[in-house]
């Protein structure tokens, strides 16, 4: 990538989020941030392109190897673009014992894409999770910070036309 | 109906505002602690109640908070782990998006009885929206003089912060989980030292799990004696359990721990039995990493006793017949759950989570999913199974965090009790990958 790292910078509500944030660490501990304000950026991004790791790098007085070695370790970390809303997919066994199973292969027949994948509109990407602490509202998915729970066939249908109006 | 500590106002409208909170009750503990005892007589009352770690760990919270070191001019921390991420387990989710004050107040509580000036709830990250929710309850309650510089003039000062995770089971270990704080990869820390000593920024901390803080409102207000007449011996109070999978009423529900298990799986105040027109066939009654047991000896003990809800009854029998109380994730099965799928569904978990510090970890979850998966589409062999076992002693106790011993127990003991389906899937390759298909035998149903 060529793009001059300082085109890369958080609007100036972000930016005071992100001041926020370090500031709540004792002196010399602003690493601390580093997991909030990947979070930040990520909602400012979409996902975490080597430049925003960088800057953000710079704004912690850290080494970019510090922001890489973190965000590849951590499974919310999107490293590669991403669609509009990113589904998250719960596969582990608690929901698929309320028939998580048949419900994603109906999502992923609808979407047409396989884990990983995002529609060719660019609307949606599929995402297999690890348990989200919602087994009892099995099966579930998230997309950004809204849990869709007890989902069926037909309550699937209903969001992603409802997502994609 | 049994006796409520954590839940009694959850549902009360509105229990999620400082108002509401404060009219049921909210805050008294706060009140008496700070004002009327010492933080060593706070600690004493935690020491009495027995209450013991509910993550899953169950180690009494007392003792733990009496290993805290107190070296002059060195700041002490309390972290709060709500990392909740135990397959199964989601009773910390739902005690904190509904009345997250109770875990706030309990934080102040603990705080002051640690002489932590500055706290920290490490929520895991797709809790965005309950971090939100507990940063307006903690903005709600410094505005009322709870928080801050201060506290009710009492000269304390308690700032509290919440830290949201990245996405990592691992985090949930105490030591992964103060990594993370500082902002590093979730890799547990060698111990000694214990974090009571070297924890947060190297100073002395202790982790406690949101279920065992939230208790301590309860038992400032009431006692830790009186927290301890409930239950049964040395498990005391009341426990969250998370139940899900093949039962009436999925949900989370408050028991007294004593409780039989067939009583909470089949009275209507819980579970509402098993779903209609089917059977019991296993039960995981702790989270995914607690041995998986059959439905005959998940109702008695091997000595043919009712089995109970409480950290002695459910490991009765060792792992040889029992299992544990853990962090209470109660995953219940009929006669539809194909053990094979669902152990190779959990060892793909364990492989996905492993931090990938320690070799016989990160080599032997990878090696068991592999193996579990070629059995369970058809390709697996006889010598599969002892594999299985082999991998599984390798990995168990050879590691430095307890991931290692949590995906090594849910495959040792659904092949110590269900070795049969196990070899039907090897022997039967057609018909167990057929849609649908699960292994009948002469199992025991209940």
């Amino acid at each position: 990538m060529t793009e001059s790292p300082n085109l890369v910078a958080f609007t100036p509500e972000r930016l005071e989020t992100v001041n926020e944030i370090i500031a709540r660490y004792p002196e010399g501990r602003q690493k601390s941030a580093l997991l909030p304000v990947l979070h930040v950026a990520q909602e400012q991004w979409g996902w975490l392109s080597s430049e925003v790791m960088d800057y953000v790098a710079g704004i912690l007085k850290i080494e970019p190897v510090e922001v890489y070695e973190v965000a590849t370790f951590y499974t919310m970390y999107h490293l590669d673009p991403v669609g509009k809303h990113v589904i998250e997919y719960c596969r582990t066994g608690p929901c698929c014992l309320m028939g998580g199973e048949d419900v994603y292969g109906h999502l992923k027949k609808k979407l047409g894409i396989e884990a990983g994948g995002t529609t060719a509109d660019g609307l949606f990407t599929l995402k297999e999770v690890e348990c989200l602490a919602a087994c009892g509202w099995g099966p579930v998915f998230q997309i950004r910070e809204q849990f869709y729970m007890n989902l069926t066939n037909e309550k699937v249908d209903q969001i992603i036309e409802d997502l994609s109006k | 109906m049994a006796r409520k500590i954590l839940t009694e106002h959850i549902n009360v409208p509105g229990i999620e505002t400082f108002d509401v909170y404060r009219k049921q009750g909210g805050y008294t503990a706060v009140e008496k602690a700070i004002k009327t005892m010492t933080p060593e007589e706070v600690v004493e009352e935690a020491k009495k109640s027995g209450v013991r770690g509910r993550g899953g760990a169950g180690f009494p919270m007392g003792m733990k908070w009496g290993f805290l070191a107190k070296p002059e001019g060195v700041p002490r921390y309390l972290v709060c782990n709500a990392d909740e991420s135990e397959p199964g387990t989601f009773k910390d989710h739902h005690l904190m998006k509904s009345i997250p004050h109770l875990l706030i107040e309990g934080m102040i509580i603990s705080s002051f009885a640690l002489g932590a000036n500055k706290s920290f709830i490490y929520v895991r990250g797709e809790l965005m929206y309950v971090i939100r929710i507990l940063e307006k309850a903690i903005a709600e309650a410094k505005a009322q003089g709870f928080l801050g510089k201060n506290i009710l003039g009492s000269g304390y000062d308690l700032e509290l912060v919440v830290q949201p995770g990245g996405g990592a089971y691992i985090c949930g270990e105490e030591t992964a989980l103060l990594e993370s704080l500082e902002g590093k990869r979730g890799n547990p820390r060698n111990k000694p030292p214990f974090p009571a000593v070297k924890g947060l920024y190297q100073s002395p901390t202790v982790v406690n799990n949101v279920e065992s803080i939230s208790n301590m409102p309860w038992i400032i207000n009431n006692g830790g004696d009186a927290y301890a007449q409930i239950g049964i011996g040395r498990s005391t109070g009341t426990k969250l359990i998370s139940a899900s999978g093949h039962i009436q009423k999925p949900g989370v529900y408050e028991i007294e721990l004593g409780v039989s298990v067939e009583e909470f799986l089949n009275s209507d105040e819980y579970c509402g039995g098993i779903r209609k027109g089917h059977h019991l066939k296993a039960l995981v009654a702790g989270g995914s990493s607690v041995p998986i047991l059959p439905a005959n000896l998940i109702m008695k003990t091997a000595n043919g006793e009712d089995r109970l809800m409480t950290y002695e009854s459910l490991s009765d029998g060792g792992f040889a017949t029992g299992t544990m109380l853990g962090s209470g994730g109660f995953i219940v099965f009929d006669e539809t759950a194909c053990i094979v799928r669902n152990t190779w569904n959990f060892s793909r978990f364990y492989h996905h989570e492993s931090c990938g510090q320690c070799s016989p970890c990160r080599e032997g979850t990878g090696w068991m999913e592999k193996v579990l998966h070629r059995i369970e589409h058809g390709h697996g062999s006889m010598h599969d199974i002892d594999l299985l076992v082999d991998i599984s002693k390798k990995i168990e106790g050879n590691t430095i965090c307890p991931l290692g011993d949590a995906a090594a127990w849910p495959v040792a003991s659904a092949i110590r009790h269900f070795r049969d389906e196990f070899v039907w899937h090897i022997t039967n390759p057609q018909e167990a990958t057929a849609p649908g298909a699960v292994y009948m035998g002469d199992m025991a149903l209940v």
